[in-house]
């Protein structure tokens, strides 16, 4: 990996994927992506299944590696830490302080289930951030009230709907004021009548300008939300822009494919 | 076109249904009388049982009771307490650090820990004590010290369960990491967690509970196993009544010592293992809240709705 100087420019993304490449053996699952995602954007991702999204935001915070190309993130190369002039793999710890800046959202939650709710939002803020009790709690309740549920702070998940729980994760992954919030198709494991609840969270934060990657099959609600789309299949970006032209006007047979496909079966599984 | 009346024989009985809703049931016997005969059989038989051993036989009971609390005998719980608590100990950690290999990626440690697990668990863990117990005659020193001074009854014993228990332990923590969602870890580092910290915080608070009821079966298992070491003359319960048995010829009597003892120590393991097993279920399910609690959230969940 070679890196392109950084220092010293104003408006750095706060995402930049650059011909980045991912490989599961003999499966290209990420064949060069390019994208940016600016201070504040909302960037949706939308594609067919098993087309690398979810691959493409789990490399993003570490969760997976990846075999070529560049991410940047800010000011530093995913995975990677500057020695002197060379580049070497980034220390464990270096990496969890990284990703303690981006918040994850997961289609199935994965609340800690021996958790309280208010427990799950400081998890945090308590066990990485140290931030003391009291403190920690005040700010729970904070966000737990931002996303309605400030009297369900005692529950257990178990006894949370599913859109509760995901309300309670994405609380969650915003606790740390992280600077990249990435959801994986966030509304995908819920009851339709769940949905709606998730997505006027998740729309309160990009009025709040809150910076988001999001992968989802809710085209009416990237068309709503969204700063910029991006439509990617067999690991590549088809062709991306601003929602009124990617889902209004495809310029792509794939991507007309793709959404005519969608509208007919939102609910797709993936 | 066939009529769409119903036939009289319902709608006779939805009349009488929605006439009157208390409906009187009767009992069927046949069900309730056939499990009557068969557990008079078996109280029949087990008292007959009781009654031959009891009355008949020539056991003294008061030998029973004076043994039980001899200090001897005492001693000898002593010595299988420490034998099962070292061993379990040990084997948790000796366990865990072999789960942990078994689940690396670390082809080498992998292999280790599994050429381990294969062997222990694969041969009868009395070959083990009496390999322990001989191990002189084939190393007669371990780094400069003689052998036959370091195994003894109690350390060839201790070496040999602790070391058998803990392949057995490895499986059962491997299986109850395995067994947690791996969607957990995730959102453990996306938080920013290093991978020990969500090993130690998330996995395995959360594996404790599958690991639990089997480590308790374990222990109980191994209480028992523990009697085996008397073949080389540790003097464990079992150690303890033979050599008893051998001076008085009360053979059976002091079985039944021992026996009673196994009997009350595992009834207390089974009764910690429930408590522990109910202290980690937190959060596991509705089950896990007071009475007064859940309804105090069913109001909350009450007056939420209505707000909405
Ligand atoms: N850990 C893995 N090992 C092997 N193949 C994987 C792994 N994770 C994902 N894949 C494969 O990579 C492809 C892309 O997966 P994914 O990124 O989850 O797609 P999407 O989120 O767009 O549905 C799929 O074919 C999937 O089977
Ligand atoms: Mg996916």
């Amino acid at each position: 990996m070679t890196a392109p100087a950084v220092d010293g420019v104003a408006d750095v993304p706060v995402v930049s994927l650059r011909g980045v490449r991912k490989n599961f053996g003999d499966l290209q699952v990420l064949d060069g992506i390019d994208l940016d995602v600016h201070a504040g954007e909302a960037a949706f991702v939308i594609g067919p299944s098993g087309s690398g999204k979810s691959t493409m935001l789990r490399c993003v915070n570490s969760l997976e590696t990846y075999q070529g190309g560049q991410i940047w993130v800010g000011d530093y190369l995913v995975g990677a830490e500057r020695k002197g002039d060379r580049w070497v793999e980034a220390a464990p710890k270096v990496t969890a302080a990284r990703r303690a800046d981006i918040g994850m959202v997961f289609q199935r939650f994965n609340l800690f289930p021996m958790m309280t709710a208010l427990d799950n939002v400081v998890s945090g803020m308590r066990m990485v951030g140290g931030v003391r009790k009291q403190a920690a709690e005040r700010r729970g309740m904070e966000l737990l009230d931002r996303v309605g549920l400030s009297a369900r702070a005692g529950f257990y998940p178990s006894q949370l709907s599913g859109g509760q729980q995901q309300r309670v994760a994405i609380a969650r992954a915003i606790a740390a004021n992280p600077r990249l919030v990435l959801f994986d198709e966030p509304t995908s494991a819920l009851d339709p009548e769940l949905v709606g609840e998730v997505l006027d969270v998740m729309r309160d934060l990009t009025r709040e300008g809150m910076t988001m990657m999001v992968v989802t099959h809710e085209i009416a609600f990237a068309l709503e939300v969204a700063d910029s789309v991006y439509f990617i299949d067999h690991g590549v970006v088809v062709e991306s822009g601003p929602p009124s032209q990617v889902i209004r006007d495809p310029q792509h047979a794939r991507t007309r494919e793709f959404l005519t496909r969608v509208r007919n079966d939102p609910h797709e599984e993936p | 076109m066939p009529t769409m009346t119903e036939p009289s024989a319902v709608s006779a009985i939805r009349s009488r249904l929605a006439a009157d809703s208390d409906i009187q049931l009767h009992k069927r016997w046949s069900p309730r009388i056939l499990t009557g005969a068969a557990a008079a059989v078996v109280v029949l038989v087990v008292g007959i049982l009781a009654y031959t051993v009891i009355a008949g036989g020539t056991l003294h009971w008061d030998v029973v009771l004076q043994y039980f609390f001899s200090g001897e005998v005492i001693k000898g719980v002593g010595v299988t307490l420490l034998l099962t608590g070292v061993s379990l100990v040990g084997s948790a950690i000796l366990g865990s650090v072999l789960a942990t290999m078994r689940v690396s990626h670390n082809v080498v440690l992998k292999v280790i820990a599994s050429a381990y697990v294969w062997f222990f668990r694969g041969t009868p863990v009395l070959v083990q004590v009496v390999f322990w117990f001989n191990l002189a005659l084939f190393l007669p020193r371990i780094a400069g010290w003689d052998t036959n001074q370091l195994i003894t009854p109690m350390t060839a014993a201790l070496l040999a369960l602790l070391l058998n228990v803990s392949a057995f332990m490895c499986e059962v923590i491997r299986g109850g990491l395995l067994s947690v969602d791996p969607g957990q870890v995730e959102a453990a580092l996306s938080i920013g967690m290093t991978p020990r910290q969500s090993l130690l915080r998330i996995v395995m608070p959360q594996a404790i509970r599958v690991i639990l009821p089997a480590a308790g079966n374990l222990a109980i298992d191994l209480l028992k196993a523990t009697s085996l070491v008397y073949v080389i003359g540790t003097r464990e319960l079992l150690g303890t009544v033979q050599s008893i048995s051998s001076q008085t010829f009360y053979v059976i009597e002091m079985l039944i010592v021992a026996s009673l003892w196994y009997l009350l120590l595992v009834s207390v393991a089974s009764f910690l293992q429930a408590r522990l097993e109910a202290h980690f279920g937190r959060g596991a399910g509705r089950q896990a809240l007071s009475r007064r609690e859940r309804l105090r959230r069913r109001a909350i969940a009450h007056t939420e709705e209505k707000v909405i």
